[in-house]
């Protein structure tokens, strides 16, 4: 038993969802009005409650949200903020009192993950120990709202307000990462892996230590770049190529193998927006107007930084 | 070989530009199809999955208030004050120090980094007005490029600095992964052999940040006439 679990921020996560789907109701001007309302309000209560509904109705839930966010009739307020002349004026009045907050959810995630796991008494712990990380994250951001509201002065719902216009900006791409890892979860299910491997085995010449070497890492990148996650990745090529060729048939070091492969996954990660969070998440936050801004500068770093692991797990993972 | 038609359906999605999440959607319930799976056991895999991942969006969705909080009472607007007094600091080398710092800490196990937490309200604002200090108005696609930059500063510095610790999420999927297989792999070892490329990884940002100085100090230069607007 843990007193502070997940779900209580899943439902706050949910409530400020719900918030949002409001304020786009009460927006007379908006575009898309209803459609985006409906959109929030079904992802806010996925989020709030999806934990006591029935899996298949999660499933229905998300299936509906996904048709309305492609038929492109979810979209964002006009903005409505306050002008840079008061923020100046404001930034004069408040100085470096801004930063704390903002500096105090990095502080509560270190402290938290080094001290949280370790308050329990008679069974119960404060935090789930499988949650310890994003749970003091999370801790941290209600801490620092708090703070926010106090070093401001702010009424509550002014943060609501500028929170809503950031999640409108960030829009559907928020639960692509999700998607993405329920999508890797349903490959594994399937059994695509195995698949992978009968075929590598037909069209390569792997009883060349350095064709299976390449394979590999090849395989981690594009599989990475298809799925947009280095971990999905991992399991289908490590099984499919890694262990059998490298490890089994040519005797490399598995740990050498491992390491390198994913980092060769991770260069992936950083060319393609299939890696939503990473690399389309950040183009909505900071209001890019070309989707592949971030990828276009991280691509030079991918690429060079794949033939350089490429490289050395040849030179090294046959010989340590 | 059938099964692989769901990665077909990602490729053909994104190359005819539909909404990635309904790409998505569609690449799963083609595996599960062709996997023998009803539509109906399909929904009910996909909920449990979305429900079990629901962790992933979670502190990018409680960041928000406080993040649009702080910036209308002027955080980015303190930001700029705040790095005009470092004179040394150009966009590239407060985006480099930022990479250096991220890689350090995410190796001692330390997380405290974020595009919602920390790249949007701090690293790019402060990236920006150290450009803006030395060079004073900047274009449109400059400051674009700078944010950017910002927000591969963090992926890069997080990616790889993350497998140099061994109680995070990378390694201990490694180590799962094996221990499935019967194959004895210490997590040290994996956590030592994920070095080379984090040194790597930092040259090579090191080599982006100074390009990017060159074109904001370029662009300046060239930038004789009236300068552009840059109140985004």
């Amino acid at each position: 038993m843990s007193l502070l679990s997940l779900n209580s921020f899943y439902v706050l996560a949910g409530a400020f969802m719900l918030a949002t789907a409001l304020c786009v109701l009460l927006d007379k001007g908006h575009t898309c009005r209803w459609t985006t309302a409906l959109f929030w309000g079904l992802l806010g209560v996925g989020f709030a409650f999806g934990g006591s509904m029935p899996s298949t109705v999660v499933g229905y839930l998300v299936l509906s949200i996904t048709i309305l966010a492609a038929s492109g009739r979810v979209r964002r307020s006009r903005e409505r903020t306050t002008g840079r002349e008061e923020r100046l004026r404001s930034a004069e009045r408040l100085g470096n009192r801004l930063f704390w907050p903002a500096l105090l959810v990095p502080l509560t995630a270190v402290l938290g993950s080094l001290f949280l796991g370790r308050i329990h008494w008679h069974g119960f712990s404060l935090v789930a120990p499988a949650s310890l990380s994003v749970t003091s994250v999370c801790i941290g951001a209600v801490l620092a709202l708090g703070v926010g509201l106090r070093i401001t002065r702010a009424p509550a719902h002014a943060a609501v307000g500028e929170g809503s216009r950031i999640l409108q900006t960030v829009g559907w791409t928020l639960i692509l990462p999700q998607a993405l890892a329920a999508l890797g979860g349903l490959f594994a299910h399937a059994g695509v892996g195995t698949v992978v491997a009968g075929l590598v085995e037909r069209a390569l010449p792997t009883q060349y230590s350095f064709v299976a070497v390449a394979a590999y890492c090849f395989g981690m990148i594009l599989f990475t770049i298809c799925l947009g996650n280095a971990f999905a990745a991992f399991a289908v090529i490590t099984g499919g190529i890694g262990v059998p060729f490298i490890v089994q048939a040519h005797g490399g070091n598995p740990a050498i193998m491992a390491a390198i492969g994913m980092l060769s996954g991770y260069c992936g990660t950083l060319m393609t927006p299939m890696a939503a969070n990473f690399n389309l998440v950040p183009v909505m936050l900071l209001e890019l107007e070309d989707k592949n801004a971030v990828i276009k500068a991280q691509a030079p770093i991918g690429l060079a930084l794949f033939v350089f692991n490429l490289l050395l797990m040849e030179l090294c993972v046959y010989r340590f | 070989m059938i099964k692989l038609v769901g990665i077909v359906v990602m490729a053909a999605g994104f190359t005819l530009r539909l909404n990635l999440l309904l790409v998505v959607l569609l690449s799963g319930i083609v595996t599960g199809l062709v996997s023998g799976m009803s539509f109906n056991a399909i929904m009910e895999e996909f909920g449990r999955l979305f429900l079990a991942n629901r962790y992933i969006t979670l502190p990018v969705v409680l960041m928000l208030p406080v993040v649009g909080l702080l910036e209308r009472y002027g955080l980015r607007e303190r930001a700029e004050t705040l790095i005009r007094r470092f004179a040394a600091a150009t966009a590239g080398r407060v985006l480099l120090l930022y990479t250096g710092v991220r890689q350090f800490t995410i190796a001692l196990g330390i997380n405290i980094g974020g595009q919602a937490s920390v790249v949007r309200p701090i690293l790019a604002p402060l990236a920006e007005a150290a450009a803006r200090a030395y060079h004073g108005v900047l274009s449109k696609p400059m400051v674009a490029r700078i944010r950017a930059h910002a927000a591969a500063a963090e992926n890069v510095g997080s990616f790889f600095g993350e497998d140099i610790f061994i109680a995070v999420g990378g390694i201990l999927l490694m180590k799962g992964f094996f221990d499935g297989l019967k194959i004895e792999v210490s997590v040290w070892s994996m956590a030592l052999w994920g070095m080379p490329t984090a040194v790597a990884a930092f040259a090579l940002m090191a080599w982006r940040t100074h390009v990017l100085d060159r074109q904001i100090a370029r662009e300046a230069a060239s930038a004789a006439g009236p300068a552009k607007s840059d109140d985004a």
